[in-house]
């Protein structure tokens, strides 16, 4: 067997222990693979380094090499090649690895620089914790108690600065609490690719603020309040809600487009306070969009659908069922899936389909894509559509196909799962000439005129899986309890293809995943369990000749 | 007595010498360029490097091995930039020669961008000289119509222009990185070494050579006697002429300018300077600009130094140490930029050093945090001492405040802030511990504090 090529690996000494790792990576990940924690607050994975904050000071030293001879100078002390090290401290951020890098992150110089810095850091910092949302989920915090001394010598005045700052209609700053790291500033360069923050004045009386005339108003806003390690930029929404360590993390992901970014749900006792991205280098890197975060307002929503009725009337589940038994009968069904259902849900609206003889459509959404994530597919899900084989090709606009039909007559019953008809593209006129049998969250103009009502869930209060525009299926997980009347669209579903005369797994994830995976090809003998937090690619081959509507995507690359 | 060896300044306050072209040419000005032109440019980077000429901006890195370290294979355009933003406090050397003599800079400008193949130079001057900067815009377009800086200089194809650029009043702009990012129009933030090294990754990402005014004018008078002959001017390692700028409890502050090494700070502050005061000692010295680390008189230095091939022990006081880069060094401070702050025993040590502090905790950039927030808190300490109360524990606070940002930030200014707060303390511990002691008394005739 040959071994795979390995050119660029070289193997670097951290605190005495040898690891190998591309040429060039900085100090700080290379400790972090051997669980080695280098305290930073500056540097972040995904941008570029300026190494200001000199939080991650280390020692660094390279083997000993006679000038005249380059022959290795020995140690006799311990027979290994003797370790040169630099007088001054280094900042692991911009060290690279070198072969024979020797690195120490523990030595009486490296805790002296981390006291220090930490001292300096809170000197002129407002200590205000008790009433800062960072708190709980600060590295100012984190590092004081860490690798601080746990004491002030400060007795002088601290600085004044501006406590409430409106950035833009997202983001609020508390410039005392500011320590200048600038990852806002090279967030807004690098990665939103829009040049709006800066800092004005000098030395310690530097304040991050707007250009003149700019807002902080990109719709990846947001992200800056993620990745400052203190609390000086902080979420307009989220400000002063709720402690972070009383809330409970889910993982989901946004719905927004085909991007499928990966995400964090914060909620407490049934309650949904903000929606953070979560790290996937596959996907989304270490960002969202604002847009994607205000999602969670849907689920309390005065809107929402919460009781089974037929023509209007509230009524059993039986009796529902039962009309729709009566419509299934009378035949001329059309199945509307949705891009936005889960990948089981569009798998049982293909059984569904097969049940009552009809041909599926699906509601097109295409906007814009922003080249970041938000891509030009607003449906998160199309893919699942297609690897479910509930459709085989792209959405029409304005559900084409399905108008002629009811126009000529044809149809008699629309199924829609999940769907505004109206929104999707049917006039109320050919609205009129059908009875319509709805699966839906929200109050609509399809839900007004539906004969059957079948109240489901948000994405936030059930499970399952989205592929996203890479071919990545991706993990969802109910953050909330469902809305009291409300049940998982995967029940209704099963019961409607049980009273199409079907045969449907039952409607829960494990019954689904378990005709799933031996029904689908391109999911065959996998299970929800093996699917890890950051999804698994599936093989896109057999839709590659497909005109999808999405363009680049994010990969911005720091440092290349 | 030592004998002053002007080179640089042999025009500077000469009756009936001008600024302007005609003058300089009636003096032999350009003569250098076209000698220079006649050989080959890479033999220039050799002769300066033969000269051991040393950078007089504050380092005192070798001039010709900077030349040397420019990356030419890069493909990228070579930049020049001057550092004419002379502001390091007690130093008034290169307004002298941009007032005075400003086409010595340009001629060797132009000679420096022949020998580096520099086609863009450009002459960052801070923000506070514009009667300078007005001066070499004249000088340049004299230059450039008499053919020596434009394009086709003196017929040849070789062509460099030269922009002057004004700052706007900073400190930090002086530090090579910084001054580059404010070239480009940025905050003067400095770069993190590695990887921005300004020979490599310089101006505009390009390889560029940054070198001070003085350092820059030594280069005609290298090419007019040659390297080898040049290296023979001051002592070994510490080749040429400096000029002192000296300021202070002197009887006559001014510039003087010396072989480097062949006079001691005890023959310039006595015998050219004309000692202290009336009535007054000598107490402290600072010998190479605020930020180098202060002499105390009556202290001594002890150790072995090289001369030549021989290694040979040395015991000075304050007064027996040559003005010469090493020799300094060895004395536990720095020749710097050249500017020598006397105090006499009337100066409150805490006093000078709260105005020092002063300057620093205004000029920080800020970009990084030990800097930014370590001399803020070093102004407050000692303000607080001068103005207010201060503590006997003030002193060793403000050596660790200063312990903890020396050799922890990203350019030297770190360095800049800590060590007048480090000497200080450390010489004049008992001073600090006084200070607020409610029974010294007060000098009669110390200034008044404003």
């Amino acid at each position: 067997m040959i071994a795979p090529s390995k050119p660029d690996l070289v193997t670097v000494t951290i605190d005495g222990r040898e690891i190998s790792v591309p040429k060039g990576t900085n100090v700080i990940e290379a400790a972090h693979r051997l669980g080695i924690d280098v305290p930073h607050y500056c540097y972040h994975p995904k941008l570029t380094v300026v190494g200001n904050c000199r939080m991650c000071l280390i020692e660094m030293g390279m083997p000993a090499v006679d000038p005249a001879t380059k022959a290795p100078v020995m140690d006799p002390a311990t027979g290994r090649q003797k370790i040169n090290w630099a007088p001054r401290p280094a900042i692991a951020c911009a060290t690279g690895a070198s072969p024979g890098l020797h690195i120490r992150t523990t030595s009486q110089l490296v805790k002296d620089c981390r006291e220090g810095v930490m001292e300096f850091l809170l000197v002129n910092h407002p200590l205000d914790c008790p009433i800062c949302d960072q708190a709980g989920e600060c590295k100012l915090q984190e590092q004081a108690t860490g690798y601080g001394r746990g004491y002030s010598r400060y007795i002088e005045p601290k600085n004044v600065k501006p406590k409430r700052t409106v950035l833009g209609p997202r983001v609020t700053l508390d410039d005392e609490r500011c320590i200048l790291c600038s990852r806002c500033i090279r967030f807004c360069q690098e990665v939103a690719k829009d040049d709006v923050l800066g800092f004005i004045d000098r030395g310690s009386h530097s304040t991050l603020t707007c250009y003149p005339g700019r807002k902080l108003e990109n719709n990846y806003s947001l992200n800056t309040v993620d990745i400052c390690p203190v609390g000086a930029l902080t979420s307009t929404d989220f400000r002063f809600k709720m402690r972070v360590w009383f809330l409970k993390q889910t993982n989901s992901i946004d719905t927004e487009s085909s991007a499928g970014a990966n995400t964090v749900v914060w909620s407490r006792e049934g309650v949904i306070y903000r929606i953070t991205p979560r790290r996937n280098d596959e996907v989304n890197d270490t960002w969202m969009a604002d847009s994607g975060r205000i999602l969670y307002r849907q689920v309390p929503s005065e809107d929402r659908l919460s009781a089974v009725t037929v023509a209007g009337h509230v009524v059993t589940e039986a009796d529902a069922f039962a009309r729709a038994d009566e419509l299934f009968r009378a035949g001329g069904v059309a199945v509307v899936g949705s891009g936005r259902s889960s990948v089981e849900e569009q798998f049982l609206t293909r059984l569904l389909a097969a049940a009552v003889h009809a041909k599926a459509s699906l509601v097109a959404r295409v906007g814009e894509g922003d080249g970041i994530l938000v891509s030009a597919d607003r449906n998160p899900n199309v893919r699942g559509a297609l690897v479910t084989g509930l459709v085989a090709a792209l959405p029409e606009p304005h559900l084409g196909g399905l108008a002629e039909q009811i126009d000529g007559g044809h149809v008699k019953t629309v199924v829609s799962v999940g769907e505004d008809l109206a929104a999707g593209g049917l006039t109320a006129a050919q609205l009129d000439k059908v009875r319509v049998i709805h699966i839906g969250t929200h109050r609509t103009p399809t839900s007004d005129v539906a004969t059957v009502v079948l109240p489901g869930l948000t994405v936030f209060e059930k499970s399952g899986t989205l592929i996203n525009q890479q071919f990545r299926i991706q993990k969802f997980l109910a953050a909330v309890p469902p809305l009291a009347g409300a049940k998982d669209d995967l029940h209704w579903l099963s019961a409607l293809v049980a009273a199409a005369g079907g045969t449907a797994p039952a409607g829960t994830l494990n019954a689904v995943w378990a005709s799933l995976s031996s029904a689908v090809p391109a999911l065959a003998g996998l299970s929800l369990a093996a699917i890890p937090d950051t999804g698994l690619l599936l093989n896109p081959a057999p839709w590659a000749a497909l005109a999808f509507a999405e363009g680049r995507a994010l990969h911005f690359q720091p440092n290349p | 007595m030592a004998e002053q060896r002007r080179i640089i300044f042999r025009h500077i306050d000469e009756p009936g010498y001008t600024p302007d072209l005609a003058c300089y040419l009636r003096n032999g000005g350009y003569e250098m360029l076209r000698k220079a032109m006649t050989r080959k440019p890479e033999e220039w980077i050799d002769e300066v490097k033969k000269s051991g000429l040393r950078g007089r901006g504050g380092a005192g890195f070798p001039c010709g091995v900077k030349w040397t370290l420019v990356d030419r294979k890069s493909g990228k355009p070579i930049y020049l930039i001057v550092n004419a933003d002379e502001s390091e406090p007690g130093t008034f050397k290169d307004r002298h020669i941009i007032h005075q003599d400003p086409h010595q800079l340009i001629e060797s400008i132009m000679i420096c961008a022949f020998a580096n193949n520099v086609k863009q130079a450009y002459i960052y001057i801070r923000g506070e000289f514009p009667h300078g900067a007005q001066i070499l815009e004249r000088a340049i377009a004299e230059a450039r119509a008499a053919n020596f800086a434009g394009p086709n200089i003196l017929g040849s194809a070789y062509g460099c222009e030269i922009v002057v650029h004004r700052g706007a009043g900073a400190y930090i702009c002086g530090e090579e990185t910084g001054l580059i990012e404010s070239l480009e129009g940025k905050r003067p933030y400095p770069r993190i070494k590695p990887p921005f090294f300004p020979a490599v990754l310089g101006l505009y990402q390009c390889p560029t050579i940054v070198n001070n005014v003085e350092t820059l004018c030594h280069v005609r008078h290298i090419v007019e006697i040659g390297g080898e002959a040049y290296s023979r001017i001051g002592t070994p390692n510490n080749t040429g002429t400096r000029i002192l700028c000296v300021s202070g409890h002197v009887q006559r502050p001014g510039y003087y300018e010396f072989e480097v090494g062949k006079v001691t700070l005890g023959e310039l502050l006595n015998d050219v300077c004309g000692g202290p005061l009336p009535g007054r000692k000598f107490k402290a010295v600072i010998p190479g600009g605020s930020s180098a680390k202060v002499l105390r008189f009556g202290e001594r230095y002890k150790g072995k130094r090289k001369v030549g091939a021989e290694t040979v022990e040395f015991d000075w006081g304050v007064e027996d140490i040559p003005m010469d880069f090493d020799s300094l060094a060895l004395a536990g401070s720095m020749g710097g930029s050249g500017g020598v702050i006397v105090m006499d025993d009337s100066a409150s040590m805490v006093e000078a050093l709260a105005n020092i502090n002063e300057f620093y905790a205004h000029e920080s950039c800020g970009q990084c945090t030990p800097c930014r927030e370590g001399s803020l808190w070093m102004k407050r300490i000692t303000h607080r001492m001068v103005h207010d109360n201060a503590r006997a524990e003030d002193g060793a606070l403000l050596k660790s405040v200063a312990d903890q940002i020396a050799g922890r930030t990203i350019c030297a200014f770190g360095e800049a802030c800590a060590w007048p707060t480090q000497s200080f303390t450390a010489k004049f511990a008992e001073e600090f511990k006084a200070y607020g002691d409610p029974a010294r008394e007060a000098d009669p005739d110390a200034a008044e504090l404003v």
